[in-house]
């Protein structure tokens, strides 16, 4: 074990590290947003908003995101005839990638509010929009969070994928000083280390959320 | 104030609501029951618009329900109900539950409306109860804090849901002690329920309903004594062999 070769190249690998957070934060930031308007038009009753969103979230939720990474980034540049870069190819395949993900999260989010509460806000005279903002939307987020908090760990842990297509974040980087100083073990491991302290951290976030006193129980 | 005029409803090609006609007066209580599947849910729910029916006319306060002009969401705001399983909002307090709505529907200024909130709780019996969340109150609690969130809205006519059939038997009198204040009060009031003894002693006519079609109306006194369908004495003998207190 020689921990020099962490040491020495920590600098080079923090950067990495500081790319890796980059990612997930625009694709947590812009899946979400995305997600949002796909897991609202999967409960809409207008046919021609629910189809498409629903075709859109089995499809993405159907293929491996690597896949996503390839098209977005070799095939197309074929169709409109430009590189979108890498940094620009990875934000644009895990936002929408993970949008899917997420559309299915606030979907089942929503859906879990049970339909008596729609009817008493609705008799007290609640219009559509404050009935969502005010009755719906604060009880579905509750439920979500947990989920939410979940999936962006799971975003994190799949940026690594973007070392395919040569991107240099964290774990590309690893893979680059091994490659010149031969120090697999101490490298590999180090990495591992990494990601398993901040995933944790995100995971315990999730499960402090999920086990947050509920002033929301059964009202029955 | 409430003119049901042959209401028919059908789910697919179950008919629901069957020819419905039947009116209730300004401070009137009138009280449905029936057997469960009779369709007075339904009834009820299409008075303010939470269901849609196929063929009649609802008017309330002279308003048409379903008529196309009708802003069913300003119409709804006067019409005040009170569900089975209290439907209190879970996220927020009691205050909050009760002023919601004459915030922002009737736009009434917090302040104001969180002093009228009061008064309102105050007047159902749980006060001490406003800074705290539905869950930690009792049935009959949430129960009132509900006919409270209703009352806020100044309705000039309650509905009632079966609101005491998910009650524990020792909250039950509480919350039809609320209501029959309401009544005396003078508000124009339909109840769905199975409390023959609160029929009879707070109802001005009683509504027996099954299959969808009303079996028989009467005065509530008359409805007692002298049944005059052979289907509502069969009902009646059934649900009042263990109902000893009626009247009482």
């Amino acid at each position: 074990m020689d921990l020099n070769v962490i040491i020495d190249n920590m600098a080079y690998l923090f950067g990495g590290l500081a790319l890796t957070f980059q990612i997930a934060a625009l694709a947590i930031g812009f899946g979400l947003c995305w997600g949002i308007l796909l897991g609202m038009g999967r409960l809409s009753k207008n046919r021609l908003i629910y189809y498409p969103s629903s075709a859109y979230v089995h499809f993405f939720r159907g293929i491996p995101l690597i896949l996503v990474i390839f098209w977005i980034y070799f095939l197309l540049p074929l169709i409109i005839g430009d590189s979108l870069g890498e940094f620009v190819a990875v934000v644009v395949s895990f936002t929408l990638y993970e949008a899917s993900y997420f559309a299915e999260i606030i979907r089942s989010g929503i859906q879990s509010v049970p339909a008596g509460q729609v009817n008493a806000g609705l008799a007290t005279g609640l219009r559509p929009h404050q009935l969502a903002f005010h009755v719906i939307l604060p009880q579905a987020l509750r439920n979500m969070v947990p989920s939410l908090v979940n999936h962006a760990v799971v975003i994190f842990q799949d940026t690594s994928l973007a070392y395919v297509i040569g991107l240099r974040e964290f774990l590309r980087r690893v893979n680059l000083v091994d490659a010149r100083e031969a120090r697999s073990v101490e490298l590999y491991l180090f990495a591992g280390l990494v990601y398993f302290i901040i995933c944790s951290l995100g995971t315990l976030a999730s499960h402090k959320l999920e086990r947050r006193p509920r002033t929301c129980g059964s009202n029955l | 104030m409430i003119e049901i005029s042959n209401v028919s409803l059908w789910y697919e090609t179950y008919k629901a609501l069957d020819g419905i006609s039947v009116s209730i007066a300004r401070g009137q209580t009138m009280v449905i029951c029936g057997p469960s599947g009779s369709g007075k849910s339904t009834l009820l729910r299409c008075i303010n618009g939470l269901e849609r029916f196929q063929q009649g006319s609802i008017l309330v306060n002279g308003i048409g329900v379903q008529d196309k002009r009708t802003d069913i969401y300003s119409l709804r705001s006067r019409i005040g109900m009170v569900f089975q399983h209290f439907e209190l909002y879970p996220h927020k307090t009691i205050l909050e539950n009760v002023v919601l709505a004459p915030v922002k529907v009737r736009g009434v200024p917090r302040k104001e409306a969180e002093r009228q909130g009061l008064e309102l709780l105050n007047r159902v019996g749980v006060l001490d109860q406003a800074g705290k969340y539905p869950a930690e109150l009792s049935g009959g609690q949430q129960q009132r804090v509900s006919i409270a969130r209703a009352l806020a809205m100044e309705p000039s006519v309650m509905l009632f849901d079966e609101p005491t059939s998910a009650l524990d038997p020792e909250m039950i009198k509480e919350v039809l002690d609320v209501m029959a204040d309401l009544a005396r009060e003078g508000m124009t009031m339909v109840v769905v329920s199975h409390e023959m003894g609160f029929a009879r002693r707070v109802a001005d006519d009683i509504l027996f309903m099954d299959h969808g079609r009303i079996v028989e109306k009467n005065a509530a006194e008359d409805f007692f004594l002298h049944p005059s369908n052979e289907r509502t004495k069969q009902f009646l003998g059934r649900i009042m062999d263990y109902n000893v207190n009626v009247g009482g």
